[in-house]
């Protein structure tokens, strides 16, 4: 079914505004996505998966301006032993950027056209248009068809150190249409960080197979800037055995919608998808994950958290469903809101849809506030209120956080929303 | 050194008058106790003192040495040297027993303008502080007070006690819910700490406490006042008798 008229008027008009660059390999893959995109047509308010996020600033032809931050800080993960990929506004950045080359690891560019990298051709595009039902995901399928750039990593081993990929913001008008495709091997073994904004607007997808007993760890930092907006999706498909974990840190940005696809295919795998976002005043931060279990005995954990103030707006719609023959599966999702003030507001909607009979899922939902007693608490060991605030706020994101298995990460993220928490006192 | 004059105090919320004109001075190097039935107000007294929201005091005066407490914030009060022991410890998930403790101490030092302690002194000491209150490592490292039981709660306040060093301390009901051990650990505590420059104020609602931390000075309240007051010989006279006597006799 074609999409309305006026939907398909906003898409025509974003897609008239955008060149398909010419892939070489991934040229089938950018035509075939297009037309989905023309058929399903462009996000828009009235979407019941949009209803608590306005996509306009994601979809209109001009990109909304986005003060760059200009921080003289050191980047979130650079004290971090790994490979060092870096992007200008979207645009990679071979000066500041390692070698891509590292034991057991793959690593080439979207934009680097010349190969034929058959592996990346069976799969640019591919979770993504596996991802589109039961709901569709049209700013992932744009990103397919116009994805400028992007790394393709193949890891058949244990890689040495992590991947980071360091995504600096430096013009206020600027666009990045980022496309990574990451396939583990069997047994294999990769952590991927990212950090920065990225651009003034982002869309970015990042698809991962994470083939039998092969594990991907990912821990992102989406910046700190204050008017940028951000469309990210994740595709991730899981065999047997294998793992999947990722972190989510937002602090700051206009508008972020961060949305999570994730499908067990194998028996006995583990998805833990987590992420905490601090948020004052001009500030809309919506996760939607979906994660499908559709083997025996697999794990999957959602941990949401989101500190908000000044009229920040939260949003949390995570689903669950469990295919007919998905026994055993063990299902928990959370999602929760520390509300500072009154004008701030958490949006959630939950869901489970299970069709196997022997399974475990349970999923919370909640909103509060700072717990006044142990306020009182803290302050009556001569804590000032404000220290106190910043402690107990640590403590709510603390169950988020800890998700992040490695010591050292954990601690870098700590320090970025300590870093924030004392930006923003009350 | 404690100085509570003539203290009105009501309900925020409710028009509910709960202390109703308490007059009560503790010297420093004194034990003082506070005994009386249930609903007397013994808590509330602790609370208003501390700087806790939700009541309204609507007469009367309350001086830690020349500090007017009632002018100032919960922090404030603690730096300037008070301490209550919470009749019900508070449950921080979250925050580590460590951190917390640190944060205290460190915040304390602060706000007096000392320099704060360091890691090492500070892990010197609370491990020596925790020793004495058969405190384990685990209970240092795990939330502050979750998944504590009652008596270890109340050896936790008595930690922090232990820590900060107030100038006044107060004991909310920290006998209740202890075995007799327990009673020993946390009495041991508070008397190691008995010292000239320093004043305790013990709410407690059984003789029991007094036992083994040895009053000075015994009163009782009832209904919002302290109704009498004497010496140690007045909490044994409870213990026989309960407090329907006393109460008659000063109606
Ligand atoms: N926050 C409150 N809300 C309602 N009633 C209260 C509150 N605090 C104290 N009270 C009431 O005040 C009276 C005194 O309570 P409290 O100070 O706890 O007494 P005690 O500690 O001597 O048992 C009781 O009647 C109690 O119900
Ligand atoms: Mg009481």
């Amino acid at each position: 079914m074609a999409a309305p008229a006026e939907k398909q008027n906003t898409t025509e008009a974003r897609i008239a505004a955008l060149d398909l660059p010419k892939g070489g390999w991934s040229d089938a893959a950018r035509t075939e996505a297009l037309t989905r995109l023309r058929v399903m047509g462009l996000p828009e308010r009235r979407d019941e998966y949009w209803k608590f996020t306005r996509p306009d600033a994601l979809t209109s032809v001009d990109v909304p301006t986005a003060a760059v931050l200009g921080t003289k800080e050191a980047p979130v993960f650079s004290e971090m032993d790994a490979l060092r990929i870096v992007f200008n506004d979207g645009v990679f950045d071979a000066e500041a950027s390692d070698d891509l080359a590292m034991a057991h690891v793959q690593i080439s560019r979207l934009a680097d056209s010349s190969s034929d990298i058959h592996w990346a051709a069976g799969l640019y595009g591919q979770l993504e248009a596996n991802g589109q039902a039961p709901v569709a995901r049209p700013l992932a399928t744009l990103n397919t068809a116009f994805a400028t750039d992007g790394v393709l990593i193949q890891v058949v081993g244990q890689a040495p150190k992590p991947i980071s990929l360091v995504y600096n913001h430096l013009n206020k008008a600027s666009e990045a249409i980022l496309h990574h495709v990451i396939k583990l091997d069997p047994g294999a073994k990769l952590t991927v960080l990212e950090a920065g904004p990225a651009a003034a607007r982002l869309n970015k997808v990042m698809e991962i197979d994470v083939a039998d007993g092969a594990a991907f760890h990912h821990v992102r930092a989406q910046g700190r800037d204050h008017e940028r907006c951000a469309a990210t999706h994740i595709f991730a498909r899981l065999g047997q055995e294998s793992v999947f974990k990722s972190f989510t840190l937002t602090a700051n940005g206009r508008l972020t919608r961060n949305e999570c696809v994730i499908e067990l295919t194998g028996d006995d795998a583990i998805a833990h998808v987590a992420g905490a976002c601090v948020g004052d005043g001009d500030f809309h931060h919506d996760d939607t994950v979906f994660v499908t279990h559709d083997a025996l005995r697999c794990e999957s954990r959602q941990v949401f958290k989101k500190v908000l103030r000044n009229g920040a707006i939260g949003v949390f719609q995570g689903k669950i469903l469990v295919k007919a023959g998905a026994q055993k599966t063990d299902g928990y999702q959370i999602s929760q809101s520390l509300l500072l003030d009154d004008d701030s507001q958490f949006l959630a909607k939950p869901e489970l849809e299970i069709y196997a009979d022997d399974v475990v899922c349970s999923h919370g939902s909640t909103s509060g506030a700072i717990d006044e007693e142990a306020l009182f608490y803290l302050r009556s060991r001569g804590v000032p209120a404000p220290t106190a605030t910043n402690l107990l706020t640590l403590a709510f994101l603390a169950e988020a956080v800890e998700e992040i298995e490695d010591e050292n990460l954990r601690a870098a993220l700590v320090d970025q929303l300590e870093g924030w928490l004392e930006r923003h006192r009350s | 050194m404690l100085n509570i004059k003539d203290l009105h105090v009501k309900l925020e919320e409710e028009d509910k008058q709960i202390l109703k004109g308490v007059n009560l001075e503790v010297k420093a190097g004194k034990v003082h106790a506070i005994m009386g039935p249930n609903g007397s107000g013994k808590s509330t007294l602790s609370y208003v003192l501390s700087g806790r929201d939700g009541y309204e005091v609507t007469g009367g005066s309350a001086h830690l040495g020349e500090d007017d407490l009632l002018e100032m914030e919960p922090e404030e009060r603690a730096a300037a040297g008070l301490f209550l022991a919470f009749q019900y410890p508070v449950e921080i998930p979250g925050v580590g027993n460590m951190t917390f403790l640190r944060t205290s101490v460190n915040a304390q030092r602060k706000a007096r303008g000392e320099e704060e302690m360091s890691a090492a002194d500070f892990l010197k000491e609370v491990r020596a502080r925790a020793k004495d209150l058969k405190i384990d490592a685990d209970m240092l490292k795990r939330p502050v007070n979750v998944g504590f039981s009652g008596g270890e709660k109340k050896r936790n306040e008595i930690l922090q006690m232990a820590m900060l060093q107030p100038k006044m301390c107060i004991l909310d009901e920290t006998d209740s819910g202890l075995d007799v051990d327990a009673m020993k650990l946390v009495s041991e505590g508070v008397n190691a700490l008995r010292d000239a420059g320093r004043g305790f104020l013990v709410i407690t609602h059984y003789q029991r406490l007094l036992d083994h931390i040895k009053p000075d000075v015994v009163h009782i309240m009832a209904d919002g006042r302290i109704v009498k007051t004497g010496g140690p010989e007045l909490a044994l006279e409870v213990e026989n008798n309960g407090y329907a006597d006393i109460l008659s006799e000063v109606a």
